[in-house]
């Protein structure tokens, strides 16, 4: 039994309360509760969250970079390597002990704040197998990129006080709420719900916050008929590339072992990557005629989001039916957002991370299944029960995150006088107008 | 003297540039632009969106030189750069007054 305990338990996890009570009623709880420091599991964490570091900054700076206007481009780069400062300050002040210390009393919800400036921590005391510094660490990348991943939403219109004020705000009462509830020993781990690397966590939350930012920002000038394609595909391609290889840190980093568990995520993430790339190149290339670059590296984003959280619980063939899946869904959804919605959600972070990462959650409930090569149901549950909390799951992320979201905007526009830049600004460009620095130089 | 200013497809500035040497020409200036003509802009599809691009990227290459040249100058030009297709660019030529050597002081066809 425990097999499918200790794989959910590597990944998912971590110290949670939650879990080590369960353990502790168990005959065969050897894995958790008296573990000891493995240095191959805390060399590979080490490493994981260098890659997972690496896929902000640069891979998903110049990912996002390449696509706006050659006028906005640091202003992007801006965006991305800033967040990643505040969020790592702020995970340290409080973040990560909301999101990972017992909240006693309203442990359900939000964590407590016994962990505070990382205190008590040092480098004796362990997580797992892990130091609780690595951890610390490792989980502090994820913080970085999820508000991160929202840039692509408000990029080329937004004040930079507002990016700062915003992302704040959204880690303590987004992230590192939704955070606890999967990861922390909160409810939805309570119920057993299923995300490996951050379907929910990371992708729902970021995907559905940007379309809530977008409607209250409104869209860029010209939009949707006369703004400017990506000054630089193959900056796009640069980053998306780097995206690609640090996302197995980010899936294999996930299982907190240097084990089969991290060797099968790595290889689905890689499987489900590959598979979502062709299926969005082909797809393209039906429908105009010319396969082209950009189309391809959002398919492979498309299918890493999608694989994220079920990772560590789906065989290859199901990271194969996950890269289709992703692939189809995902570039229909672009064209929905901004053609059906009307929403200027600008580098198509709700139709690539938000609506991958929900595919997933949702899809992990089947094919995690042995049928689908999966490595099985969780304990005591039907394929329809594992979907039902895979759902519940879903739904109070999304609900959760939108109307916090919602919230903090109206904090954020009164905090900052408006988020969004003048007129003139916008069209002079972000670069010049709000860093006074200009990306390409005749000279 | 004449200037000749001539806006050419990017990728036919080495042709163009030999059919000068051949043609006696021992210097140009050249520059990256943009712009269009009858060929219009083209259209570019990324995830699904039409982007309309108004201006596209061509050289422009700026020739001094002799008045007994210049029939041989366009001729080389029209030649090297011709691909047959819309948007091969255009030839213009100016009357030019005055041309001076900076390092030598020397003036018009001396300087050319």
């Amino acid at each position: 039994m425990s097999k499918f305990l200790r794989r959910l338990a590597a990944p998912a996890v971590l110290p949670a309360v939650l879990f080590t009570s369960i353990i502790a009623a168990l005959p065969n709880a050897a894995f958790a509760a008296d573990a000891k420091l493995n240095s191959g599991d805390t060399a590979w964490i080490i490493t994981a969250t260098a890659l997972v570091l690496f896929m902000t900054l640069p891979g998903l700076a110049l990912f996002y970079g390449g696509l706006v206007k050659s006028r906005n481009v640091l202003s992007v780069l801006m965006h991305c390597i800033a967040i990643a400062c505040l969020m790592s300050v702020l995970w340290l002040v409080i973040g990560y002990s909301l999101a990972f210390k017992d909240g006693a009393g309203a442990n359900a919800v939000i964590g407590g704040l016994s962990g505070m400036f990382l205190s008590g921590a040092g480098t004796g005391a362990l997580n797992g197998t892990i130091p609780e510094n690595v951890f610390f660490a490792f989980q502090m990348t994820f913080a970085i990129i999820t508000p991160a991943l929202m840039v692509g939403a408000y990029v080329e219109r937004i004040k930079f006080s507002a990016v700062l004020v915003l992302s704040a705000l959204w880690l303590i009462v987004v992230y590192a709420p939704v955070t606890h509830w999967v990861w922390g020993g909160g409810w939805l781990a309570a119920m057993g719900v299923m995300d490996f690397a951050g379907g929910l966590v990371v992708h729902a939350t970021a995907g559905i916050s940007s379309l809530v930012i977008v409607k209250a920002l409104g869209a860029r000038h010209g939009f949707p008929t006369e703004v400017s394609p990506p000054h630089n595909p193959g900056m796009v391609a640069t980053g998306a590339c780097m995206l690609w290889v640090g996302w197995f840190g980010f899936n294999g980093g996930s299982a907190l072992a240097a084990n089969g568990a991290a060797g099968m995520a790595l290889t689905v993430t890689h499987i489900a990557a590959a598979t979502a790339s062709l299926v969005w190149m082909c797809l393209e290339w039906r429908a105009y005629g010319k396969p082209s670059l950009v189309g391809l590296v959002t398919g492979t984003i498309a299918g890493l989001a999608t694989i994220t959280p079920a990772s560590g619980f789906v065989g290859p063939v199901g990271a194969l039916i996950i890269g289709v899946a992703a692939g189809i869904v995902c570039y229909k959804m672009v064209q929905v957002v901004k053609k059906a919605w009307k929403l200027d959600d600008s580098l198509d972070v709700f139709a690539v991370h938000g609506v991958g990462g929900s595919l997933g959650t949702l899809l992990v409930a089947f094919l995690c299944a042995p049928g689908f090569g999966g490595l099985g149901l969780p304990e005591g549950k039907t394929m329809f029960q594992a979907f039902g909390v895979q759902a519940t799951g879903l739904i109070a992320t999304v609900a959760w995150s939108a109307v916090a979201t919602f919230v903090i905007v109206k904090i954020t526009g009164a905090l900052t006088g408006g988020i969004r830049v003048r007129p003139d600004d916008e069209l002079d460009g972000l670069d010049i107008t709000g860093h006074g620095e200009t990306a390409y130089r005749l000279d | 003297m004449k200037f000749i200013m001539a806006v050419i497809k990017p990728h036919r500035l080495d042709s163009v540039r030999e059919a000068l040497a051949a043609a006696g020409v021992e210097g140009m200036t050249v520059s990256e632009v943009k712009g269009y003509g009858r060929q219009r802009g083209q259209t570019e599809i990324y995830r699904g969106a039409e982007y309309q691009v108004h201006f596209l990227p061509k050289v422009k290459i700026e020739i001094a030189v002799n008045d007994d040249k210049v029939a041989q100058v366009m001729e080389a030009i029209q030649t090297s750069a011709n691909t047959g297709k819309i948007g091969d660019g255009k030839i213009f030529v100016y009357d030019l007054e005055q041309a001076v050597r900076i390092r030598t002081g020397e003036k018009n066809n001396d300087a050319l």
